[in-house]
């Protein structure tokens, strides 16, 4: 009886081996989805179970985010700075299973989602998984001073570290509160609080772009600060009639004095004459045409570029691009106000341009860094030489009684700016898109800023935005 | 070394388990070690310790590591139990306690098993008698639809189908062992398939009708398949045919297929196993919540899983997450905190148990002695791959326990005194000068 007794073990080896390829199947094989089936409610309740780490501002002391203790095992989500942080911070909502903002861009360290090794010790020594904290670059007190200064109309202030790259400010109104979410209706109510204006709203950038066509004029050595163009206005640009503000008339001007003055036709000319293929270079040097590299979730983050009158996006390299009024700011550019930051910043940090970042440092709870952001060159935009240049032309904006950007002058220390009115709404509307970019101190830079406001009564980036950059430079500088 | 000794030495791994185990239970639940805590640990190496003495004087030949692997099984058993719910861990404790009395009760009792021989119709009319006690009114119980249990004033719910398992494999091997020959020379070909002798299959016919009485009658799937898979694997060895085998196999698919085919329990049970995610059947209250959460919770588990603990058992709010944990699903909670290392591991001990009763029925030097080990061996094999077979979706899911892991009083004392049979069966294969060598074939 032998025989078959020992088949019969092979048959039990058999069954058994189809038992353990059943438990590899549900455990690993199949297990990812499993995990994603909607019924299954695990890493909901997993998540719920996590301490989260904080959300700290650059002083290390305000909190922007914490975990309290909710029902039974889990957490909840808490934010102290509702109005003020609301879109750097975002949210995370488990129930809703939504995340946005650092919340969901810096997840990995806030849920303490380390490698697998360390979460085997971990087990081993029984500790919980806990999130680690995570400090960011935002300085709360100019934070609020930009949001206040906003007062309650919508649009958006960035600043930068221009040597690091550091997000100092990103204010974008209006906010909304992440412990008491609006609803659709009241989200449309409020005019899209949900959206970050600084990194998803596109805007048309009118003169403060001229900053980027005068970047590129001076690195190609085809102009110089004191190149003399003809200021008469109007003049013909892709066989349609372009004129200045007022249709006010200049004779021949050098480009200082164009760029202080906004000139339209003078800057114009000079983009004419660059021609598509170097200004899109400059304009990709500058971080135009793509994704920023910002440590924010990539659908939160809006790329600026030329858009065709149809609203479709154009390529860098596209013939429709009408370059002379690129130029200027016009021609269907939809920038964000974070990339205009990036431009002063770039500009301010002699052409290097350093990788933004809201993060500066990845903390456990016991205090020691697991991580630091540091600064990373993204792109060196411009020589040493023609980024000093543009920056005494920059000053002269500020400096200059006839200066457009006089509104932003702060005793004892110079400034360097350029504003920017876009015309939007309908032909014939007095709906303007002030803009104000800047940087200060203007020889030794410490802070780039990008101020604009969503759709002014007539107001002008000068009267408008320059007071708001004022502010929130005043309220970095003396500690910056 | 001499097996007793063997068995002592082999031992020290479930002292450590238990030992390690409670202590990784303490340091999570972050409470001191108590004088409580440390006496469940105490007692229980306590009771293996005596359990190998009576060994050691009773039964000196028997295998050495049978009764280790099993004190593994329930070493681990119990600490999983006690990180479910340590009120159930002291039950299952006394649980032990009443196995281990009843196993070496059999031991002193049965010390000739072949005894059992002369009762083998009456073992089998009281095994299938206690099958069909569930459905006797004011005792029967039902779980799931299943009519599994019966309840006991003292001991609470009782499950007949673990000890009728073991009646109906001393009868087979019994009965088998008297016609085995006769059912093989008896048997005429017909259209190139075997036939056996009607006469002599007539009893045999009689535990086809049990298993599909279990199926009418308990509506439970699961002790159906163990119960006609032990007595195939019992026929198999005793006539060397695999015609029977397939014979029996097509009977019972048919008998399934229509008597379970009309039974809402067993059909449901089954629409659940193919579409365990369909949400209709998923919100269904006995549909396919407990498997598709079975699914769920080793997928948490991965390699290595998420340690002993860990797993997610209930919802913030206290209900239940995974359903019956401490019983059907156990396998599930060990795959979740253990992964599939640890899954594996605990399969190895059952495919080792059932590798060691082969080994006896192999050695056996008669005909009942083998035919009781491979019956006892194979409806053991069968008990594991029905449940972690229906935990992990290759079977339909049913309520069978696992044998010494899993809580439940009856399937422990029933599987000790399983092991006690097999013990016995050993000691006498493996005695050094044959005794009598009558019924070997």
């Amino acid at each position: 009886m032998s025989k078959p007794i020992l088949r019969l073990y092979v048959l039990v080896l058999v069954l058994f081996s189809t038992l353990v390829v059943a438990t590899s199947w549900s455990t690993v094989f199949g297990a990812s989805g499993l995990r994603d089936n909607p019924l299954n409610q695990r890493s909901l309740l997993q998540e719920l179970q996590i301490r989260r780490g904080l959300i700290l501002a650059a002083d290390g002391r305000t909190v922007l985010a914490r975990s309290v203790r909710g029902p039974g095992h889990t957490f909840e989500r808490s934010y102290p700075t509702p109005a003020i942080f609301s879109h750097e911070v975002g949210y995370s909502n488990a129930r809703l299973g939504q995340r946005v903002g650092l919340e969901r861009s810096r997840n990995a360290a806030l849920t303490g989602d380390t490698n697998e090794l360390g979460s085997i010790f971990d087990q081993l020594s029984g500790k919980e998984r806990e999130g680690q904290n995570v400090v960011t670059t935002l300085d709360p007190v100019a934070q609020k001073v930009a949001i206040d200064q906003l007062g309650n109309r919508k649009g958006s202030v960035v600043a930068l570290d221009p040597r690091t790259g550091a997000v100092r400010v990103m204010a974008s109104f209006p906010g909304f509160d992440p412990n008491n979410l609006p609803s659709g209706k009241e989200q449309a109510a409020l005019g899209s609080p949900l959206l970050n204006r600084a990194t998803q709203a596109h805007y048309p950038p009118g003169s403060t772009f001229k900053v980027v066509t005068a970047a590129a004029a001076l690195d190609t050595r085809r102009f110089t600060p004191s190149s003399v163009l003809s200021g008469k206005s109007p003049i013909t640009v892709s066989g349609v009639p372009l004129a200045n503000d007022n249709n006010d008339q200049f004779g021949p001007i050098d480009l200082t004095t164009a760029l202080t003055k906004s000139v339209n036709t003078v800057w114009a000319q000079v983009a004419v004459r660059l021609g598509r293929s170097t200004m899109a270079k400059y304009m990709q040097r500058f971080g135009f045409y793509k994704t920023p590299q910002l440590d924010y979730p990539k659908t939160q983050l809006a790329v600026s570029r030329v858009f065709s009158f149809r609203g479709r996006p154009l390529g860098p390299d596209s013939k429709q691009t009408d370059i002379g009024r690129v130029g200027i700011g016009q021609g269907g550019l939809g920038v964000t106000p974070l990339q205009m930051a990036m431009v002063a910043s770039a500009v301010a940090n002699g052409g290097r341009l350093m990788r933004p970042h809201l993060t500066d440092r990845i903390v456990d709870r016991d205090g020691r860094t697991v991580q630091r952001i540091g600064s990373h060159l993204q792109a060196t935009v411009m020589s040493a030489g023609a980024a000093r240049s543009l920056g005494k032309m920059m000053q002269q904006v500020v400096k200059d009684p006839e200066g457009t950007g006089t509104a932003a002058q702060i005793g004892g220390t110079a400034v360097a700016g350029k504003t920017g009115t876009a015309q939007v709404g309908t032909l014939g509307s007095n709906l303007t898109q002030p803009w104000f970019i800047a940087f200060a101190p203007a020889d030794n830079p410490k802070v780039a800023i990008a101020v604009t406001v969503e759709r002014s009564q007539g107001g002008f980036g000068g009267t408008v935005a320059a007071p708001i950059a004022k502010r929130v430079l005043e309220a970095l500088l003396p500690r910056g | 070394m001499r097996a007793r000794n063997r068995e002592l030495v082999a031992l020290v791994p479930a002292a450590l388990l238990v030992t390690a185990g409670f202590a990784a239970v303490f340091i999570q639940r972050q409470a001191a070690l108590t004088n409580v805590s440390l006496t469940y640990g105490a007692i229980f190496l306590g009771l293996c310790l005596a359990t190998h003495i009576v060994l050691r004087f009773a039964l000196p030949h028997a295998d050495p590591y049978l009764f280790p692997l099993v004190a593994l099984l329930a070493s681990f058993g119990v600490v999983m139990i006690y990180r479910l719910d340590p009120a159930l861990a002291l039950k299952q404790a006394k649980f032990f306690v009443i196995g281990l009395i009843l196993f070496v009760g059999t031991i002193f009792a049965f010390r000739d098993y072949r005894r059992l021989e002369q009762y083998r119709y009456t073992i089998a009319a009281v095994g299938l008698l206690i099958l069909l006690l569930p459905r006797v009114p004011g005792i029967g119980a039902q779980t799931n639809g299943a009519y599994l249990g019966v309840k006991v004033p003292v001991l609470g719910a009782f499950q007949p189908a673990e000890l009728s398992k073991v009646a109906i494999v001393v009868f087979l091997a019994s009965y088998l062992r008297d016609t085995r020959q006769v059912l093989v020379l008896g048997a005429r070909r017909i259209l190139g398939v075997t036939i056996p002798p009607l006469k002599h299959f007539g009893p045999l016919l009689v535990i086809w009708g049990a298993s599909m009485l279990a199926l009418v009658l308990i509506k439970d799937l699961g002790s159906s398949i163990m119960f006609f898979g032990g007595f195939l694997a019992v026929l198999y060895v005793a006539t060397n045919r695999v015609s029977f085998v397939l014979i029996g196999l097509v009977a019972f698919a048919l008998g399934a297929y229509f008597i379970g085919g009309h039974i809402a329990h067993v059909t449901s049970r089954v629409d659940a196993w193919q579409h365990p995610f369909q949400p209709a059947l998923y919100n269904r209250t006995g549909g396919s919540y407990q498997i598709a959460q079975s699914l769920f919770a080793q997928a948490d588990g991965g390699l290595f899983g998420r340690g002993f603990g860990e797993a997610i058992l209930n919802l913030p709010q206290g209900q239940s997450l995974l359903p019956a944990p401490q019983t059907d699903l156990i396998y599930a909670v060990i795959t979740d905190e253990l992964g599939l290392f640890g899954a594996c591991a605990v399969l190895l001990v059952y495919l080792l148990i059932v590798e060691r009763g082969l080994r006896i029925a192999l050695l056996a030097r008669d005909s009942f002695s083998t035919l009781l080990a491979v019956g006892l061996s194979a409806v053991f094999a069968l008990q594991v791959f029905v449940i972690v077979g229906g935990v992990t979706k290759v079977i339909p899911l049913t309520g069978v326990t696992l044998p010494f892991i899993s809580y439940g009083g009856s399937s422990v004392v029933a599987n000790f005194i399983l092991l006690a049979l097999l013990l016995l069966v050993s000691d006498r294969a493996r005695r050094p000068h044959a005794g009598s060598r009558a019924g070997a074939a």
